[in-house]
């Protein structure tokens, strides 16, 4: 009975590897066929015609002149040394970096708090997290929209600044060159908050509780047990949560055009905004292709350096032994 | 140990405070939309509804045209629907290939599908939109769900994976010894416990379809297949300031998704856990 399994999995490709490599030696047959290779076909494929060919030739239409419909010709790196002259453009990588990183660090500092006061003790701690958690449910544009609301210049906002005696903070948020950004980051942490609570939280089920105890008997303070204990075990969820803080706060397009449409005056406008007007507003696609594809190697650098620095040090440590 | 102490309900009250302040736009949400138009524009936003009415909502359903919220709203099902079905299918084995073949191609395959997580989306648009449109996907439902599947399947792969290689090999191993197929073993005994990490993949990827602006923006702007976020969007642009309108749609718009999260939230973090052991 199990002989003719095993034959079957060699016939079928699964051990063959296996035999090849170790080829005089008694070929080491798996146990148990974990499915077949061709389950991940209509994965892989889609993967790679949507991430890596769409994508390439995407990265190829930034060397044209191509405006969306009939032909094109190859024109070297003049869109970008068109890029390079162009103000808005670094204005707007000015204002994307600014975004994100501001975005990350107050997203994950506030989320990790709320989940340790989350974590264990607070009675009504579920409650809680699925309320805190609620804004992330909302859609950006809806969100966009609401705090249009609340940041008008006769809005709740101001109203609320006025009952506290702030009358001199009442500005049209939005409208306000210097202000207008600030406005706009406070309400992708409102939204975005939850999410870095509930990956630092499930970083956090993971911790021992005995560990924490053993140091409490010892006489470890809080903060000694959080910076020793706690947090070198919860580097996989900082890991997660900071790379996708970063990645969402480098590509912010909802917030940005439904709340301001990169006004006033290019004070608010992102990569994403500008690459989005030059590609389908103005129709300029082999521009907007090469702003994209300086906006991707933006993005794939700050997220391998992202890796790069919050990489579970423990781990590279054992391997190296 | 750690035991409920006078500490412990500081903590609790703050956190209350905390909350009910970061959910007072969901007050103002709700109450101006529950306002007549001069009321939502003549009374202080914070101030109750007087007169509660639904005659905001019975409005923006009776308008027709662009503003159609039905339509929308059955795209948005479908579409979100779709793609999160295609990605519990095809994103679940293709990470349980991937990850528990320890082949140099297959480790290889699943760390070259984690690098669509961060490549930004803008730069294969154009590109996608013409393939799109020759073969055929671009404006129906559908399509745009299979748009979707192809998108997000590095997502779906690195929470199946992770969740996958922190499972012991054994329940295979009995699966196979007591006669079952591979296919049998992955769906009948695998699969159901990998449940933790499908109710993470059908939050986070039906949050990301359902929400998502700028890929319907501009793949079915104009079409008969627009999601929600796109009516909202023209229909919000005809409304100028009719905030209790507006709002309207914004509640009928993000009730399913609420309903959807409520639902799966149990298993939201414990799906989270999973894949954060890897």
């Amino acid at each position: 009975m199990t002989h003719t399994q095993d034959t079957s999995l060699d016939s079928r490709g699964t051990a063959r590897v296996e035999s090849g490599r170790k080829s005089g030696l008694r070929p080491r047959k798996p146990l148990v066929r974990y499915g077949s290779w061709w389950w991940a076909i209509p994965g892989l494929l889609a993967v790679l015609s949507v991430h890596y060919v769409a994508t390439s030739i995407g990265g190829a239409y930034a060397f044209t002149d191509f405006k969306g419909i009939g032909s094109f010709n190859w024109i070297g790196f003049d869109n970008f040394v068109k890029i390079v002259g162009d103000k808005k453009v670094f204005g707007s990588i000015g204002n994307t970096i600014f975004l994100a990183i501001s975005f990350l660090i107050i997203t994950n500092v506030v989320g990790l708090i709320f989940a340790l006061a989350l974590n264990r003790g607070i009675k009504s701690r579920y409650i809680l997290r699925t309320l805190l958690f609620l804004p992330v449910v909302l859609s950006p544009l809806a969100v966009s929209y609401i705090f249009r609301f609340i940041f008008q210049v006769d809005g709740p906002f101001n109203s609320v600044l006025g009952a506290i005696g702030l009358e001199s903070w009442q500005r049209p948020w939005l409208a306000d060159p210097t202000w207008a950004i600030f406005t706009i980051l406070a309400v992708m942490v409102w939204q975005n908050i939850g999410m870095a609570m509930i990956i630092y939280l499930a970083g956090l089920a993971t911790v021992p509780i005995e560990i924490e105890e053993a140091a409490a008997i010892d006489g470890a303070s809080a903060w000694q047990r959080f910076r020793h204990i706690t947090f070198p075990l919860i580097q996989p969820a900082v890991a997660i949560s900071t790379t996708l803080a970063l990645t969402t706060g480098l590509r912010v397009f909802d917030q940005v055009q439904g709340m301001t449409r990169g006004g006033p005056f290019g004070a608010t406008d992102t990569l994403s905004t500008v690459i989005y007007r030059e590609t389908f507003a103005n129709s300029h696609f082999g521009y907007g292709a090469a702003l994209s594809l300086i906006f991707t190697v933006i993005v794939i650098a700050a997220a391998a350096l992202q890796l790069f620095i919050t990489r579970d040090r423990n781990a590279a440590a054992a391997r190296k032994k | 140990m750690f035991r409920y102490t006078k500490g412990t309900l500081v903590k609790e009250i703050l956190m209350w405070i905390v909350a009910v302040i970061m959910l007072l736009p969901f007050y103002l949400l709700i109450n101006t939309a529950l306002k007549t138009s001069a009321d939502a524009i003549g009374t202080p936003a914070f101030q109750p509804a007087t007169n509660p009415t639904f005659n905001s909502f019975v409005e923006i359903f009776q308008s027709g045209g662009s503003g159609n919220i039905f339509v929308g709203l059955f795209n948005s099902i479908v579409i979100t629907g779709g793609a999160v079905i295609g990605l519990i299918i095809f994103g679940g084995a293709t990470a349980y290939v991937l990850t528990r073949r320890l082949s140099r191609l297959s480790t290889t395959l699943y760390y070259l599908v984690l690098v669509g997580i961060v490549v930004p989306a803008q730069l294969g648009l154009v590109p996608l939109y013409i393939g799109a449109r020759a073969i055929g996907l671009l404006g129906s439902p559908v399509g745009m769900a299979v748009i979707y599947t192809a998108m997000l399947m590095p997502l779906a792969v690195f929470l199946y994976g992770g969740f996958v290689r922190a499972l012991p090999t054994e329940y295979e191993e009995a699966a196979t010894i007591d006669g079952a197929s591979p296919f049998r073993t992955y769906w009948q005994v695998v699969f159901p416990l990998l449940a933790p990490a499908t109710g993470t993949i059908s939050i986070m990827t039906g949050i990301i379809v359902w929400n998502d602006f700028f890929t319907p923006l501009i793949f079915l702007n104009g079409s008969t297949a627009a999601t929600l976020p796109v009516v909202v969007y023209s229909y919000v642009g005809s409304l100028v300031t009719n905030w209790n309108n507006i709002f309207a749609v914004l509640i009928v718009a993000l009730i399913p998704i609420t309903v959807l999260y409520l639902i799966m939230q149990k298993r939201f973090i414990q799906g989270f856990s999973g894949g954060l052991k890897s």
